[in-house]
């Protein structure tokens, strides 16, 4: 058999490792996708929220005669009509609870207060505008710094004298959790003895992942039958239905949960929203099926926002830049309710990767989360859970004692890496890191650039008084949650799953856990079939998001459906193919023992012609099998992984800041990921412009801002940074491969490095700008123009 | 409310229909005559994702009223592979990578559908300011300009 034909027969797979087309393109390029807002049933009734105005206050009455008056308006539900139900409130995937509809007041601007039902859009709309709320207003707590103040107005009322919300014990009416991780004492003492200290307060700020689809969903509850079918926005439609069984009491069986195409989540489409709730309970009230979509004003100040993470860091070192111990302390602004979306055991996500990429011997972190008058949250933009937050303390912070040294930036992550020889490697917060090459991969990016040709370059404009910033970043995230001994949302362990079965004919369909927004799962799942079971691509349908057909999963969140249902799908196959050799001996008449695998069939060793292909055993396994054995050939897994997986990389950013107007001009942006083995080149460096692009609007433009009264000023798009084509810089992308010994086929997982990576490339550069005009303190993001402009002012750069 | 008889052509066919003064054209199109590949994303104008061709110029179509369409020619991502094959910049954007969700991929489409006759020959900038009404989160955009540079070379071709 010669390498040619072998080759050959691989490339007819389309499996790992290739290139291949989309299989979702064809109906996307024709209008033929079919998002939640496109669901459209007969009989089907619109909802519409009625928001509070305030950020806190009292709720007096509720008026809804006239918007009950309106014709084609069919009922208006608040708190007190859902109150029999025992639905006004609900539990969150943390702990707490959140009101579906304000119960006796309000807790945040745009709060939910009401849900209105009517023949239409434009109807629910007027008839929203006609429910007459009489509020009296309360003293607000928008600044997490002072939430804990002795004389702090309460947040939440309903939780006074309970010393639990979710994560620990309460010690005061707006705190939530205290956690914390590492050795508190060895850390203080190695701060006390050290030569070098460095500390930095620092915000990332409150942001929204803003999907272009807003979160929706169309409920429909069948009198006759008892069941309930929900299409909706999920990133995690199996987690939903039992929520929806959990509050509802239909039994899981009657529930049906569809997430049909899903126009981006980023996090967005983990939690489970009021407006949700609502729909479900109309539709049972009033047995039609009911849509509610919320808008985009909507979707950017109640449906979950990211980060709000306050921190303060700190890093020991000696006179060379040996970095001895990292200590961080966080106050976490939950917003009213504690809905962030963790697993249910970690209130602050995996923060505690705030080592980084670096071997710290000694480190502490510690968070205290708390209640303000903001919309509740919490979620993971498109990142591990807080993982974002960690990373960018870690990495500002380097800068900054490498700044205090006098150090190159590179020279200090060179001297501090964690080695490739030291993996497994144990860090002082209590991960085991699977495998990393962070040497290797910063000295390349380095050699791509000419960094040291652009740090002269930067000294010679610096002597003209022009500012140019080099940001580096070299991340380590940690995705693929995880091992259920330590993860679960509200009891259920984060495994994931693959359900395969091979037709008679050769063809096969697969169902797994997961459920893509975009990340292109109906190709690249096929192409990890593809390579382990010798079917081609192209002839393995692949399906997600009905929870009808798909095995139980925990959804597409935090890079986990590489590492776990890519795991669960690759343990599948495997387990066919193992049933597969069996029936090959059989019909060889050989043992099994005798039979290798070749590509997409099994030959007898030593005897190259003798082979069954897979099509030949597919069909065999419906007709003639060994004695004793089961006909048919398909198998599920459900795969608990035994670690997190640690992608990481190295990022370099150069820009130029026009000293005049503050205007930042990206000149390059050098991204080098490792995510090991990878499945499909073309989508990973998809996803990467994708995760880079979103990291330049976080830095550079995106923020949730309240005023003092707590009113939301910057919810629509003429606010919300979301840069297009013009603003968006060019990416320029590289990779090494360093497997990942624990997975199955090596690979870690790649969408949301590249957001976790370059939001503090892009505020390192800046702030590198700045330092080189001996800029004392760090530079807080966004790096909007108009603040890159005060910043150019009171340093008197624009001179 | 009162309703007014509106028809137009959309995607080459004659439709009717009768419509509120208030109703916007791609709550319309959705709604009323089925055609969902048009999509809402913001409703203010701002990303592009409803783009439809109307008299032969691009339109967000949250920014008109239906009323206005009155006796229009309207197309919208429906009607691009009208012939039967797909059109040069649907075949580019697959090539190329250039969608992930799908979610603003009609009015992107739709728009450089309108950009290329605006302007067969474009620069990389061209593209970029060209195109910048139309909002896009998951592919940073890239693969969309490289996309319809490869759209641009097949149409000039043609």
């Amino acid at each position: 058999m010669s390498t040619a034909t072998e080759d050959k027969r691989e490339q007819e797979l389309q499996g790992v490792g290739c290139s291949r087309k989309r299989k979702e393109d064809p109906r996307f390029i024709q209008g033929k996708g079919n998002y939640v807002d496109d669901v459209k049933l007969p009989g089907m009734l619109v909802g519409k929220v009625v928001r509070s105005p305030f950020a806190h206050a009292k709720i007096i009455s509720i008026n809804k005669e006239a918007a009950l008056a309106l014709p084609g308006v069919h009922a208006v539900l608040t708190a007190d009509d859902l109150k029999p139900l025992g639905l006004h409130w609900m539990p969150t995937l943390a702990g707490d609870v959140c009101a579906v509809l304000a119960d006796e007041k309000v807790s945040f601007q745009y709060q939910e207060v009401a849900f209105v039902i009517a023949d239409n859009r434009y109807i629910a709309v007027d008839a929203a505008d006609l429910v007459e709320v009489e509020y009296e207003e309360l003293p607000v707590v928008v600044d997490p710094h002072h939430a804990m103040d002795a004389d702090a107005a309460i947040v939440r009322d309903d939780l006074v004298g309970k010393d639990e919300a979710g994560g620990g014990a309460r010690k005061h009416n707006n705190h939530i959790f205290n956690w914390n991780v590492g050795d508190k004492d060895a850390t203080d003492r190695a701060f006390e003895s050290a030569d070098v200290t460095v500390k930095q307060d620092m915000i990332n700020q409150r942001v929204h992942a803003c999907p272009l689809e807003t979160c929706g969903c169309v409920a429909s509850f069948d009198k006759v039958k008892g069941d309930m079918t929900v299409y909706i926005t999920s990133q995690a439609p199996h987690i939903v239905r039992t929520v929806i069984t959990m509050l509802s009491g239909i039994p899981e069986s009657k529930v049906r949960v569809i997430s049909p195409d899903i126009g981006g989540g980023f996090g967005n489409k983990v939690g489970i929203y009021p407006g949700y709730v609502c729909a479900i309970v109309a539709s049972i009230v009033l047995g039609r099926p009911v849509k509610w979509i919320e808008d985009r004003t909507e979707n950017l100040s109640t449906t979950a926002f990211a980060r709000d993470y306050h921190m303060e860091g700190e890093l020991a070192a000696d006179n060379e830049g040996n970095i001895k111990a990292l200590r961080v302390n966080v106050l976490a602004d939950h917003g009213a309710f504690n809905t962030h979306a963790q697993p249910t055991k970690w209130p602050a996500g995996m923060f505690g990767i705030c080592t980084g990429s670096y071997d710290i011997p000694t480190a502490y972190a510690n968070v205290d989360g708390v209640f303000t008058n903001k919309a509740p949250g919490g979620v993971s933009y498109r990142c591990s859970f807080r993982v974002t937050e960690a990373v960018y303390v870690v990495e500002r912070m380097i800068d900054v004692l490498a700044q205090k040294l006098k150090m190159d930036p590179a020279e200090i992550r060179l001297k501090n890496f964690i080695q490739p020889e030291q993996f497994p490697y144990n860090s002082a917060t209590g991960w085991e890191y699977d495998s990393g090459n962070y040497p290797a991969a910063l000295k390349k990016v380095m050699e791509a650039v000419d960094y040291q040709g652009l740090r002269k370059e930067q000294a010679e404009k610096t002597a003209r008084g022009e500012l140019m910033g080099i940001g580096l970043c070299t991340f380590t995230e940690i995705v693929g949650a995880g091992p259920s001994k330590s993860c679960d949302i509200l009891g259920v362990g984060m495994f994931d799953s693959a359900e395969i079965r091979i037709h008679p004919t050769g063809s096969a369909i697969a169902r797994m856990g997961t459920k893509s927004q975009g990340q292109g799962h109906e190709t690249t799942y096929a192409q990890i079939i593809a390579t382990e079971l010798g079917i081609s691509s192209e002839e393995i349908q692949i399906e997600e998001g009905d929870t009808d057909t798909a095995p139980y999963g925990l959804g597409t969140y935090g890079s986990r459906t590489t590492p776990v249902g890519g795991a669960a799908t690759v343990k599948a196959a495997r387990k066919i193919r193992e049933k597969a050799r069996k029936i090959a001996a059989h019909l060889l008449e050989v043992s099994e023992n005798d039979l290798e695998w070749d590509v997409n069939q099994f030959r007898v060793i030593g005897s190259p012609d003798q082979v069954k292909t897979m099509k030949e055993i597919a069909w065999a396994a419906y007709n003639n099998v060994p004695d004793g054995m089961e006909m048919g050939l398909e198998a599920v897994d459900y795969y608990d992984p035994p670690n997190f997986t640690f992608p990481f990389g190295a990022y370099l950013c150069v820009l130029d800041i026009d000293r005049f107007t503050g205007v930042t001009a990206v000149r390059r942006f050098y991204a080098l990921d490792d995510c090991g083995t990878r499945i499909n080149p073309m989508i990973i460096e998809g996803q990467v412009h994708g995760g880079l692009n979103e990291g330049f609007a976080v830095s550079m433009g995106q923020e949730l801002p309240y005023d003092a009264e707590g009113n939301l000023s910057g919810n629509t798009f003429m606010d919300y940074f979301w840069p297009t084509m013009v603003e968006t810089p060019k990416w320029e992308l590289d990779y090494t491969v360093t497997p990942s010994p624990h997975h199955p086929m090596g690979a870690k997982g790649v969408a949301e490095s590249p957001h976790v990576g370059s939001i503090p490339c892009f505020s390192n550069a800046i702030n590198d700008a700045f330092m080189q005009f001996g800029a004392k303190t760090h530079i807080d993001m966004p790096h909007n123009a108009f603040r890159v402009w005060k910043t150019i002012k009171e340093m008197g750069l624009n001179k | 409310m009162s309703k007014t008889h509106i028809q137009f052509k959309l995607n080459g066919s004659e439709v009717e229909t009768l419509v509120e003064p208030r109703e916007l054209l791609i709550h319309v199109i959705r709604e009323q005559l089925g055609q969902t590949g048009s999509h809402i994303g913001c409703e203010t104008s701002h990303c592009g994702a409803c783009t439809v061709d109307l008299n032969g110029e691009s339109l967000k179509s949250c920014t008109i009223l239906a009323v206005q369409a009155n006796g229009a020619e309207v197309a919208t991502v429906e009607g691009l592979a009208a012939s039967g094959e797909l059109h040069a910049v649907q075949e580019a954007f697959m090539q190329e990578h250039g969608l992930q969700c799908g979610f603003c991929t009609p009015g992107m489409l739709m728009r450089s559908y309108r950009f290329l006759q605006e302007n067969p020959n474009p620069t990389e900038e061209d593209i970029r300011q060209g195109m910048s009404g139309n909002l896009c989160r998951c592919t940073g955009y890239q693969n969309i300009v490289k996309a319809i540079q490869v759209a641009a070379v097949k149409l000039q071709a043609k």
